[in-house]
């Protein structure tokens, strides 16, 4: 295999190249950790298992669609206030509809206004004035922990409506949940985005060469924006579903999707560095990443063991995908 | 941006030429400003004693702090500092437990501490820069594994430290607290090590890493050198907060990460390297300290204070970016 990559003026192997593309990678990962599961608890790759993995990656999937959009977007674009957002939306959530179907719909249009309003606050932190992405949307993260102490001081948390708790849990079409429907929804409005219109092919622009881009006459301020407002929309759609997945929101409810997303972004094959990549990866590797911590949680091993394994297979996992290029003279 | 300090020298620009040569001006600005809404709030707390309730409790912040900035230096950045302060703080306290709590069980514990901090650098550092994993992702993993090694030693948090370790942390030796000694100490180390090459080197690789490479500087060794004097330091920032807490707990340093980059920032240094002050740092993680004093003397309802916190700091690394900028601009 190396022979055919090392002689001069040849292409390497088809079949290399397919296999080394983050999508394949990341199936291959994916198939190899489920058998993995299954041998060493059977049952772990059960339909009704996988039908579960498949809800919980679906809620990590939604949140890693921002997280894609602001990174690809370039200018160390990363957005860490997704989990803030969150749980935010989960409490907006169940105090607005508070246990009644009549009222998801002001509910969710409540959370995505909210979603939308604190990206558009990072997005023009980060283009008005400039401010790096980490440190806007850490700062916003600071002032989001702060806003759900208080929210959650002066009202209850509320309940899921029947009606979302079904959607997320309970089978709807074909035997799966109205989120998975959701989550493939988004996959494909996301690839016909990226791929097929203006607004999609402007966001590989800015994230590959943003002078070249504002050359072209790309508003590249207004789209910076409206990519952070996006992340925070999806954000808020996660913090939506959660609160169906578990009832009732409780405290910090989004805090592990921040990293979490992240990687599911970088297991996807878009580098951090943004121009590059796109959605189908990142669903792989919030699949990938969601099995992973399945396996975890059957195999009978204490907190510590299966930090320590989780930690060093991210790791071992991060070497599949594209590392940073050596230093040449 | 960072080119262009050295090439013009725009006339007129007295005070900006004052930034230029001490980035950290402003935050002591702000840090001045807070000092004395403290006292204005609760003048006891720019008393003596005050001011060692304040620099005993947020000693431990400042050397992370030092810690992030010497890796933020070359253009990298550590999530697992907080790990790392979690797992050196367990390690000691455990040690000093098992070996009876002399003195010299803890001048031994200490001294495995700091080769604990040290190995955990080194890791970080072969990961990020012989591996070229992305730092954000790869330091994420690696505090995940360094979480679980401190759940290892220590699932639950509670075991003491021996009275010898934080009587001597929170004691005075002729008249004058322990912390002041330590302070002064630190003064000295920090400017040996801003003499070093070794400081100059990791600015030149965050400034440029190709130019680095091409005059010849050992990238990847410098960088790795950067991570682990970063692990040094938060083994330093985990003696002190053992010193303040008096106990062990696996998960003391977690929170600690992200307020360690809020720090840098709000000392003026660019996330991107090259550019920076350790004294910054450790003046960002006073303002984060007389942030949160100044809110609780303010009166501030408990359950607001959190939000007060956030917006402060929010403001308060906006105005650092912007201040910096325009001086470097």
């Amino acid at each position: 295999m190396t022979a055919t990559t090392q002689t001069q003026g040849r292409a390497p192997s088809p079949m290399l190249t397919f296999l080394k593309q983050p999508l394949v990678v990341a199936l291959i990962l994916i198939v190899a950790l489920l058998l993995l599961g299954e041998t060493l608890s059977p049952g772990f790759a059960s339909a009704q298992q996988i039908l579960r993995l498949l809800i919980v990656a679906a809620l990590l999937g939604i949140v890693a669609a921002g997280q894609n959009l602001v990174i690809l977007g370039g200018r160390e674009g990363i957005d860490l206030s997704v989990g803030g957002v969150i749980s935010l939306s989960a409490i907006i959530a169940g105090n607005v509809m508070n246990g009644a179907d009549s009222a998801i719909v002001p509910a969710v249009l409540a959370c995505m206004a909210a979603g939308a309003f604190i990206g558009l606050i990072n997005g023009m932190g980060v283009t008005l004035l400039r401010i790096p992405p980490l440190v806007m949307t850490l700062g916003m993260l600071g002032v989001l922990q702060g806003l759900l102490v208080v929210v959650r001081n002066g009202i209850p948390s509320g309940f899921a409506a029947p009606g979302l708790s079904r959607f997320v849990t309970q089978p709807f079409l074909l035997g799966l949940p109205g989120i998975i429907w959701l989550w493939v929804a988004i996959g494909l409005l996301m690839a016909f985005m990226l791929t097929r219109t203006v607004y999609g092919h402007r966001i590989y622009a800015i994230g590959s060469n943003e002078q070249a881009a504002y050359m072209a006459g790309v508003p590249v301020r207004a789209m910076r924006i409206s990519l952070f407002m996006l992340s925070g929309v999806f954000a808020a759609i996660t913090g939506i579903c959660l609160l169906g997945y578990s009832g009732s929101s409780f405290a910090n409810v989004g805090e592990q999707y921040m990293l979490a997303s992240i990687i599911a972004v970088v297991f996807g094959g878009t580098p951090l560095s943004g121009g590059k990549g796109g959605y189908t990866g990142t669903m792989a590797g919030a699949l990938l990443l969601v099995i992973l911590q399945g396996i975890l949680t059957t195999v009978h091993i204490d907190e510590s063991g299966r930090q320590m394994v989780f930690g060093a297979t991210l790791l071992l996992l991060m070497l599949f995908y594209g590392r940073g290029r050596a230093m040449r003279g | 941006m960072t080119t262009a300090t050295i090439s013009t020298q725009k006339p007129g620009g007295g005070l900006k030429r004052l930034v230029e040569r001490y980035p950290f001006l402003p935050a002591l600005l702000i840090a001045l400003v807070l000092l004395a809404l403290n006292g204005l709030y609760q003048p006891r707390s720019i008393s003596f004693i005050g001011i060692t309730g304040l620099v005993k409790t947020y000693l431990a912040l400042m050397m992370l702090a030092i810690a992030q900035t010497y890796v933020v230096y070359a253009g990298d950045i550590d999530l697992s500092v907080g790990a790392i302060v979690s797992l050196v703080n367990v390690v000691i306290v455990v040690l000093m437990e098992k070996m009876g709590g002399s003195g010299f069980s803890v001048v031994a514990a200490l001294g495995v501490g700091l080769l604990t901090g040290l190995a955990c650098g080194i890791v970080n550092g072969i990961v990020v820069a012989a591996l070229r994993l992305q730092a954000i992702v790869a330091t994420f993993a690696t505090s995940i594994f360094f979480t679980g090694l401190a759940l290892y030693v220590m699932p639950v948090a509670g075991t003491p430290a021996p009275a010898a370790f934080w009587r001597t942390y929170g004691g005075r030796f002729f008249e004058i607290p322990f912390v002041f000694y330590a302070a002064i100490l630190l003064a000295i180390v920090l400017y040996v090590l801003a003499r070093t090459r070794l400081a100059t080197q990791l600015l030149a690789v965050g400034d440029d890493a190709q130019a680095a490479f091409q005059s010849g500087l050992p990238v990847t060794r410098i960088r790795i050198q950067g991570y682990a004097l970063c692990g040094l330091f938060a083994a330093l920032a985990a003696f002190c907060i053992t010193g303040d807490t008096a106990s062990g707990d696996p998960l003391v340093g977690g929170k600690m990460t992200l307020f360690s980059v809020a720090a840098v920032v709000l000392g003026g240094s660019a996330l991107s390297g090259g550019f920076g002050t350790v004294v910054g740092s450790i003046i960002g993680a006073l303002i984060i300290g007389l942030i949160n004093s100044l809110v609780f003397f303010v009166g501030t309802p408990s359950e607001w204070q959190n939000l007060v916190q956030g917006l402060a700091i929010l403001i308060a690394l906006m105005a650092g970016v912007l201040v910096g900028r325009r001086a470097r601009a």
